[in-house]
């Protein structure tokens, strides 16, 4: 059930220090302009996502489950409504600082992996860290440690094309981690896999929510994978026609 | 920050090593070439100052003839106005010349015994060897006995006394100009070559009276060099003969002189300018490869931008901002230039060093112009690379995300 709110605008100087709620987010929309035509990708979202959740947003395509992973990923602005990142309002901030949010606080999978050919496992691992200021030194130590999270340690060395889809998506999943993100976003992480490769990737993704505590939202449209979620959020016609939590 | 682009930028140049090399080689070229012609350049240059010292920069050239009254120039061709008692005059008169020699000149050919030679025969006063700092290598030069007996002596040149002896010694022996037989008294020093690639060392010289009564039948002179006192003087000594000469002359005021005064020192001036406007033009041209290797630059940056786009997408997904992406690729155009610069550096030492040895020409590699050099490929990374490089900042990151 979706829990109610006084939908309040606050300035987005002050930070709501609501303990545990990672994502507020209120009356989304999202219009594009084709043309002469305005389109209305998203109509009015209204979302609350607290820390430790793994969620599955599900819709057709075309139902404004990408806009708003989008949106969620600080990649896109909404054209209305608020949208707020660990108490902080990112509806409204320049380039350069929503980059500044995805480097910190944000973490991508995505279906066809995207990582860096002809470079190393952990090297593509320690991509985020290089636009943050570490040293190379903590750099590697960081790549390491999350490798290992992921079981990927011995194949630290290797190149994308000497792994399998499978373990270029934990990669993927280790460079998503590297920065202790506040939420990883996973856009069809299991596109790509096959069914047994599928699974391990699921759950992984299930070890770290549950041992790790860490927040995930997975784009899907297959029902074995949403499966693995807590909380399924379903999209249409740019809404949320359906938010259920399990048990 | 800056370093961490330089490695990113090494790495991504290393991706595709021939890509990136065959890019350099416009600025390779351009930078080899421009070091080469300027080299060359230069060492025209110093060779002809090298030369200027070699005859002194005190020296002056006096030629008959000048502008007529049509205004057209005689040139040293025309009327014959020097006669050797100018340059007798010259050296008893003008306090800071410190000798004067006439000079009259014919090529002829010497004969010895079963050898002959054609050869410069040049009638000079005892004074020449003086002002021409010309060693005597054996035996000795022509003294003023030598001028008033009109003596049938001569000194020869290195290459004469090559031509006409081999390795025998020609002093005591006899030579025949126009059929009258000449004692040879001495063997001249090496000179090697004049500034205009002629022989020094084929020479012949005898006393300019034996020259102008025996060998050309004439009572005219058609040069008179003098050395002035120093360096400093020179321009002095000029006036000072200019004015003994047209009062000799019996030239009235406002005439034009009926002589010229050619200052040796500044024949070799212009043509040291002339060498270094050749180097000058050699290297604009050269330049213009610089220009074609910056825009070969461009288009290389342009397709890899292009061809990385989802590469931009990642890095703008995991926290890339517009100026890191930016500055990635400058980074990338800059270090592909200077690369090229600095091998195009070496490869223009490289071919100069081999036109020294192979043509023969004299090169001067000049440091300034290596540091120069390897700014502008800098420079031209940079401008070149510029407008790749916002290209690439300035994709939007879902659409290159999406990018096939």
């Amino acid at each position: 059930m979706l829990e109610h709110h006084n939908p309040s605008a606050p300035s987005r100087d002050v930070h709501l220090d609501i303990e545990g709620e990672v994502i507020r987010i209120r009356d989304l929309h999202k219009t594009y302009k084709m043309g002469d035509i305005e389109v209305d990708a998203l109509g009015g979202v209204n979302v609350d996502i607290q820390r430790g959740e793994f969620i599955a947003v599900t819709g057709a395509s075309g139902s404004g489950k990408s806009t708003f992973m989008n949106i969620l990923g600080c990649l896109d602005r909404p054209t209305n409504g608020s949208y707020f990142l660990e108490g902080q309002d990112v509806s409204a901030l320049s380039s350069d600082e929503l980059a500044h949010i995805r480097n910190r606080k944000i973490g991508f999978v995505f279906q066809g992996f995207n990582l860096l050919h002809r470079t190393s496992a952990v090297e593509n691992v320690e991509l985020p860290m290089m636009y943050n200021g570490f040293q190379s030194k903590e750099r590697r130590q960081r790549a390491l440690e999350v490798l290992k999270l992921v079981g990927l340690e011995e194949r630290s060395h290797h190149l994308p094309n000497q792994l399998s889809g499978g373990q270029q998506q934990r990669v993927a999943i280790a460079r998503s981690l590297v920065n202790r993100p506040s939420l990883i976003l996973a856009d069809e992480p299991t596109g790509n896999l096959d069914t047994k490769t599928s699974v391990e990737i699921m759950e992984l993704f299930q070890n770290l929510n549950e041992k790790e505590g860490i927040t995930i939202v997975l784009v899907t449209h297959e029902p074995d994978i949403a499966a693995y979620a807590k909380r399924q959020i379903v999209f249409r016609d740019g809404l949320i026609i359906s938010d259920i939590r399990k048990n | 920050m800056l370093v961490m682009a330089f490695r990113i930028a090494l790495r991504a140049l290393a991706r595709n090593k021939l890509r990136s090399f065959l890019t350099m080689l416009g600025i390779i070229i351009g930078v080899g070439a421009v070091i080469a012609m300027v080299a060359i350049g230069e060492g025209a240059k110093k060779k002809v100052q090298e030369q200027i010292a070699s005859l002194g920069t005190n020296l002056l050239v006096i030629l008959p003839g000048t502008v007529t009254l049509g205004g057209a120039r005689t040139g040293s061709g025309g009327r014959q106005t020097l006669v050797a008692s100018d340059a007798k005059a010259i050296m008893n008169e003008v306090p800071v010349v410190s000798g004067a020699s006439p000079v009259v000149r014919q090529v002829q050919q010497v004969i010895a015994g079963g050898q002959n030679w054609s050869t410069p025969v040049q009638g000079v006063a005892p004074e020449f060897q003086q002002i021409r700092e010309w060693q005597v290598q054996e035996g000795r030069f022509i003294s003023q006995a030598d001028v008033e007996s009109t003596a049938k002596i001569a000194l020869i040149g290195q290459t004469v006394a090559y031509n006409l002896f081999g390795d025998n010694d020609p002093i005591g022996a006899i030579i025949r100009i126009k059929k009258i037989p000449f004692r040879v008294i001495g063997i001249l020093g090496a000179k090697g070559q004049s500034g205009n690639g002629t022989d020094q060392d084929d020479v012949v010289m005898v006393p300019y009276t034996t020259m102008m009564k025996l060998v050309m039948g004439v009572t005219y002179i058609q040069q008179i060099i003098v050395a002035a006192v120093s360096a400093d003087t020179t321009q002095e000594a000029n006036n000072q003969i200019t004015s003994l000469l047209r009062q000799r002359h019996k030239i009235r005021p406002g005439a034009d002189d009926d002589f010229m005064i050619r200052n040796l020192s500044d024949i070799a001036e212009a043509a040291s300018s002339s060498a270094t406007v050749m180097a000058v033009l050699l290297g604009s041209i050269a330049s213009v490869s610089l220009l074609v290797g910056g825009i070969g630059i461009m288009n290389i940056m342009l397709v890899s931008v292009t061809e990385r786009t989802r590469e931009i997408g990642i890095r703008m997904a995991v926290g890339a901002r517009s100026r890191d992406i930016m500055l990635q690729f400058i980074v990338e155009a800059v270090v592909m230039a200077a690369s090229g610069g600095v091998i195009g550096i070496l490869v223009g030492i490289g071919s100069s060093n081999l036109i020294k040895y192979l043509a023969e020409l004299p090169t001067l590699i000049r440091p300034d112009i290596i540091a120069i050099s390897f700014l502008v490929s800098g420079t031209v990374g940079i401008f070149f690379g510029f407008y790749p490089a916002r290209k690439a900042a300035q994709l939007d990151p879902i659409d290159a995300l999406r990018y096939e």
